[in-house]
């Protein structure tokens, strides 16, 4: 219930909180802190020096600029729901926000945290993965832009470098003609996916013209289901599609197994959540 | 590392508090400023019993550290009430038979108090979404939501 | 006004039995003022905290305290060897076993507490448990009963080695603890060998634990001045835990002090003495100053009393049309790695044995044998009333069986072996005598409320589509109200309970009760009961409960028994009252007391209007104006025996609706009809209702303590275990009738158990009921997704 002990600073700003990080051996980050305070609580996870980037303008925000929307690092997932410019042009966003955890932990829970923190159970890598987004990192050696497409590597290993921290993530407004869905089945509120699957389409009439799926909490890290987007591209999505993009998609999770459920189950939640999306997706394509 | 002086509000009153940065607000409250009503009843954010209102917002005051809450607005249960008598969420509350044992109780009035704010005019199906992040082991839930909507009509009304 | 409504008005105001008034207790609640057990501040108090074993089965070759000891702010480490010379470091169970208080040389579960540290506030305390170092040698494991008693078994209870006389009987090897029958074997057997049907069924009711919000704690204050010892805990029973102290640790019971504060839940899980309750209190003991030990939430999952672990075999041998001639029960209890089951202590089975259930059984045998396992202690709680949890859901699921068995109707085959209502009061074949009942119409009242015939209709067509649709239907009969004292004893103190009421000067009046409320509403349902009996106002009634030192002695609350034993003798100490009054009256009105009869509020003289003194009146004499010979004062005080239990009932049925693509279950809907006799207060029933049928769902549908090969104990977070939020619990729908107990002075029989016993076997019922039509018979829980998806696939229905 309590943590070890440990040094608290304020970060200044997205310098200060890097030279923090770099000059302070096992420094960690404390973003909206409902990751990293439970586990440090039960003391599975302890820091000497917690650096606070609560504060920091600059990773707040969202915005539109033509077809790219930035959203800061530390936007919490109720401002992800509340947000008007993500309800319009982003809605996928919202759907999956809306699914993690309870109303308390959304107004801390920040987006970046969700996506740096490398845990597999987390909601928006695999919505990463399915939107195309870009991420924006800082860290000593300056500034980069990255495909979240190849940034999740493992459990709790992503691409960041040492001391690099995720401060904005960009994805695309939507265009006419792309349909998104999404399906998480948990056990519980509160609960990370037993499996989820958040997916895009751009739709040609009725053929996909693309398609990307993500999965969450069904492999070491979220991934997307690629074999089963290539039987798709280009086709007109039916009964018997579905079946066997089903199969696809059983066949790329490598799950957990734990109280959830076994390989078997969740592979299989994995497919039935992915063709729920698909037909969400291509549902709400034609507005 | 030494102690730290915080500041914050609580309640409309400003506080002053001395703490190790890893001390909890849940400790802070009950402990070091004896407002005991916000509960602790398990160690991993699930259970909602120490639910307080921040800066406007609803937040489980074991998953933040005092030191955070420094400059901070903060409500609990004991602020509900006022000079006039019981607040309209805690009248329903009693009027609907939305409590038993009363521990989970203060994070539930917070959370309704500002989930009205939020949403004053919510369905059932709203009602159940909006306070999910808040447990009750005696109730069953089903009266909590009928306190919660006599408070909103209570609440329009007034 | 006219006399009909001035009556009427009288009445009203009283707020008294059967009206549904707000709770008094609210106040403080909705206000944050409650007074939990870690509210409490003493000056001077320290914080303890438990280091614990991370094995299920090892010795403990060295503790080491240096480092701990070291931390600045760190008073004590105890361990076993300090409570030694104290003889403490073992404690008698309520069911006549020992229990380590800290662990002695070995450690028999995981999380066992090995050492108490205490700590100038709960960081250090914190802090210091990391720095205790113990070394252990990991023992072999033994975590499934079924291999308890094999001849390898690993031996757990080295105290008990040779010791083949138990506590209950003879034991047949070192990790049996007892035996225990019911009925009669011999012709219980021959019924079944010339039966016409007979079914067997395996079931288990699995491992569950009750999770109150409020976890276990005490503040433990050895006043070395004045040599009285004063705790403040988590109890439902305080006047035992006061007895228990006292003999333990020698201090005499007049200078022990025990006060169970407000409470955050019991449900059975604050009934025991736990070792962090001892430990602090002989730390206080020890340092002279008061010390607080309060757990959190994994350590009461993984070490306070756990409930069911029941491993069941339910056999009904009947006839052709269904009617039942004998039924056979057998089971294998795991108890964890000490028996401390908060059972009367001769019924090591709890009253298992009123598994004939709401039917006519001619005979029938019960068998139960209990065995140790490196698991935690416990096995009776939550809302289980004594083991009455397992005994509905052994014959309401074995009932379902024989009806698929012979095709007939699930509510038909109950219809046709119901106990009638001219047959009550009713002795069953296992020893209970069920006061009233009346199952035929409580059947036929849920039927009709949800168009059963109906629902059997859409069932089918669903069926030919290939959905998943289930009706549960559970008819059950409780026993409540332990109990009468020549047979329920806890530690051989008889299971009565008492009231003390006193009627002030001005007419408000006092009650003290030896029961204690965690959530019940006994703050306003006994003063309902007063205001009813003698006609004072229930908001001019106060009623205290839980502190030892001014409650006259009770056994405390669970198993549903406040209102049939609590409430029993509140009754009869507001008639002693009633009684000395109408000498008052005749006295002030200078009559006999033959000619007054009572109305509501006062005594009236017959037949002479105006001729009248109100209990107020009374009250006011009482001190000043007593007739020649009477002593000053209005109260009494009763010790209730119960000549009898109490035996609540209903009927239960459910609606489910199964994803099979997921296995996801939605309870579709689900209608409680109760039967708990007069209703006290039908506002706080309901809500005992609905917080019961929440309960059962979560065991039901997702509640489970699985251990792995380790005897790790998995899951024992609330990420895992199953607390359902608003966003999963269904709505439910309460109904009732009343058939009141002929035996209880104001014919209530209590009810909060009711809902949990009744509402787990439903959904079984259910969820089995959607797969009947596939020729299975059950399913164990808890029905969760994974599970249910399982039996989905091992049926080939996902083509």
């Amino acid at each position: 219930m309590i943590p070890s002990v440990f040094e608290y600073h304020k970060a200044t700003s997205i310098a200060d909180a890097i030279a923090k990080l770099r000059d302070n051996e096992d420094a960690k980050l404390l973003a909206g802190g409902h990751s990293l305070l439970p586990m440090m609580k039960l003391r599975f996870a302890e820091t000497p020096y917690l650096v606070d980037i609560n504060g920091i303008e600059e990773l707040k925000g969202i915005r539109i600029d033509g077809d790219t929307i930035t959203i800061g690092a530390m936007t919490t997932e109720s401002e992800l729901i509340n947000s008007d410019i993500l309800q319009q042009y982003c809605p996928l966003l919202v759907d999956a926000a809306k699914l993690v955890a309870d109303p308390q932990v959304r107004n801390k829970g920040t987006i970046g945290g969700d996506v740096a923190h490398g845990d597999p159970g987390n909601d928006h890598p695999a919505v990463m993965l399915a939107l195309d987004a870009q991420l924006v990192i800082h860290g000593p050696n300056g500034e980069r832009t990255i495909p979240a497409n190849g940034f999740f590597l493992g459990t709790y290993w992503t691409a960041l470098e040492e001391h690099e921290i995720l401060v904005a993530i960009k994805v695309p407004a939507l265009k006419p003609g792309t349909g998104h869905g999404y399906s998480k089945l948990k056990r519980k509120t509160g609960d990370y996916a037993v499996a989820g699957a958040p997916v895009v389409v751009e739709m040609d009439g009725d053929i996909v013209r693309d398609i990307r799926i993500g999965l969450t909490n069904v492999a070491p890290m979220a991934i997307r289901a690629e074999a089963a987007e290539d039987l798709i591209r280009g086709k007109r999505v039916d009964e018997a599609l579905l079946k066997v993009v089903e199969k696809a998609v059983i066949a790329v999770c490598d799950p957990a197994v734990d109280l959830r459920g076994d390989e078997e189950y969740k592979s299989h939640m994995a497919a039935i959540m992915a063709r729920r999306s698909i037909i969400q997706a291509i549902a709400n394509a034609k507005g | 590392m030494a102690k730290q002086a915080v500041s914050f509000t609580l309640n409309g009153k400003t506080v002053d508090v001395l703490v190790e940065p890893r001390e909890l607000l849940i400790h802070t409250l009950r402990e070091n400023l004896n407002h005991t009503g916000a509960h602790i009843g398990c160690e991993t954010s699930h259970c909602g019993v120490c639910t307080v209102d921040v800066d406007g917002q609803s937040v489980k005051s074991c998953t933040l550290l005092t030191v955070q809450a420094a400059g901070s607005d903060v409500k609990s249960v004991e602020g509900l009430a006022s000079a006039d008598g019981l607040h309209v969420i805690q009248q329903a509350f009693v009027d609907e038979h939305g409590l038993q044992c009363g521990f989970c109780t203060p994070g539930m009035l917070m959370r309704a108090y500002r989930f009205l704010q939020e949403n004053p005019n919510p369905s059932d199906e709203e009602i159940r979404w909006g306070m999910s992040g808040n447990l009750c082991r005696c109730t069953g839930y089903q009266n909590i939501i009928e306190a919660v909507k006599t408070a909103a009509k209570n609440l329009q009304q007034a | 006004m006219d006399k009909v409504a001035d009556k009427q008005k009288r009445e009203d105001s009283l707020n008294g039995v059967g009206c549904s008034r707000k709770r008094k207790e609210d106040a403080r609640f909705i206000q944050g003022k409650g007074n939990y057990t870690d509210d409490i501040k003493m000056p001077g108090m320290l914080f303890a905290d438990m280091v614990r074993s991370p094995y299920a089965h090892a010795r403990i070759i060295s503790i080491n305290k240096e480092k701990a000891l070291a931390l600045p702010g760190v008073h004590a480490v105890i361990t076993a060897a300090d409570l030694k010379p104290l003889n403490l470091h073992w404690m008698p169970t309520l069911a006549g076993d020992v229990q380590a208080v800290l662990a002695d040389e070995k450690v028999h579960f995981q999380y066992q507490e090995v050492a108490l540290v205490v700590a100038d506030d709960r960081y250090i305390a914190a802090d210091a448990i990391d720095l205790v170092e113990v070394e252990y040698e990991e023992l072999p494991v033994l975590i499934d009963p079924h291999k308890a008693m094999t001849d390898d078994a690993p031996i757990l209870r080295e105290d008990l080695v040779g010791k083949m006389e138990g506590a209950h009987s003879t034991r047949k090897h070192n990790n049996h603890i007892f035996n225990w029958q019911a009925g009669e074997k011999e012709s219980t057997d021959r019924v079944f060998d010339s039966a016409d049907v007979t079914v067997s069924q395996d079931m288990v009711y699995h491992r569950v634990h009750p999770c109150p919000l409020e976890t276990c704690g005490c503040v433990a204050s050895m006043d070395k001045i004045n040599g009285k010892l004063t705790v403040y805990l988590t109890s439902q029973a305080p006047h035992v835990v006061r007895t228990v102290v006292s003999m333990l640790s020698g201090i005499p019971e007049s200078n022990v002090r025990i006060v169970s504060p407000d409470i955050g839940g019991g449900f059975g899980n604050k009934v025991g003495i736990y070792p962090g309750y001892v430990a602090s209190i002989v730390a206080s003991i020890v340092l002279g100053v008061p010390v607080k030990w309060v757990e959190d939430r994994m350590e009461n999952i993984s070490t306070t009393a756990f409930a069911r672990d029941y491993h069941m075999r339910g056999e009904l041998a009947a006839d052709s049309n269904g009617i039942i001639k004998g039924l056979r029960v057998n089971v294998l209890a795991d108890h964890g790695a000490f028996d401390s089951c908060a059972d009367p202590s001769k019924f090591p089975a709890g009253f298992m044995h009123i598994c004939t259930g709401s039917y006519d059984i001619p005979v029938a045998h019960l068998n139960v044998d209990g065995v140790y396992t490196n698991k935690a202690p416990g096995g009776v709680s939550y809302r289980c009333s004594f083991r009455v949890t397992e005994a509905v859901y052994v014959i309401e699921r074995t009932m379902d069986v024989l009806a698929q068995k012979l095709g007939i109707d699930k509510a038909e085959i109950r219809r046709r072996n119901f106990v009638k209502k001219e047959q009550f009061p009713y002795k069953t074949c296992l020893g209970f005598e069920l006061d009233s009942g009346d199952y035929h119409t409580a059947l036929e009242k849920v039927l009709d409320a949800v168009d059963y015939k109906g629902l059997r209709r859409e069932q089918e067509e669903k069926r030919a589509k290939g959905e998943l649709m289930g009706i549960g239907l559970v008819t059950f009969t409780e026993v409540v109200g332990a109990g009468p004292s020549k047979s329920c004893d806890i530690l051989g103190v008889g299971m009565f309970d008492s009231a003390e009421i006193r009627i002030h000067p001005t007419g408000s009046a006092m009650a003290r009760m030896g029961t204690i409320t965690q959530g019940q509403g006994h703050q306003t349902t006994y003063a309902q009961i007063i205001a009813t009996e003698l006609g004072i106002s229930s908001d001019e009634i106060s009623i205290e409960e839980g502190d030892t030192d001014t409650a006259p002695y009770g056994l405390g609350t669970y198993g549903s028994r406040s209102t049939p034993v609590g409430g029993a003798a509140t009754a009869v100490a507001a008639r002693k009252i009633k009684a000395k009054a109408k000498k008052i009256a005749a006295h002030l009105l200078e009559v006999s007391e033959d000619d007054l009869e009572w109305e509501v509020d006062r005594f009236k003289v017959k037949g002479v209007p105006g001729q009248e003194k109100t209990m107020k009146d009374i009250a006011w004499a009482a001190y000043n104006n007593v007739p020649e010979g009477m002593e000053p004062g209005l109260e009494a005080v009763d010790y209730y025996d119960p000549p009898n239990f109490t035996f609540p009932f209903g009927a239960y049925l459910c609606v489910v609706d199964i994803d099979k693509h997921t296995g996801v279950t939605d309870i579709r809907r689900f209608y409680a009809l109760d039967d708990c006799g007069t209703r006290i207060n039908p506002m706080i029933i309901e809500g005992q209702i609905h917080g019961g049928l929440t309960e059962g769902y979560a065991v039901a549908m997702g509640q489970e303590m699985p251990f792995d090969e380790q005897g790790n104990l998995l899951g024992n977070t609330l990420m895992d275990y199953f607390l359902p939020t608003f966003v999963e619990t269904p709505k439910w729908e309460t109904d009732y009738t009343v058939t009141p107990s002929p035996h209880h002075p104001i014919g209530a029989k209590g009810v909060a158990e009711s809902p949990h016993v009744g509402s787990i076997p439903t959904f079984t019922s259910a969820i089995v009921d959607a797969f009947a039509h596939l020729d299975v018979t059950h399913m164990d829980m808890p029905h969760n997704a994974f599970r249910v998806w399982k039996q989905v696939k091992a049926l080939g229905l996902l083509d």
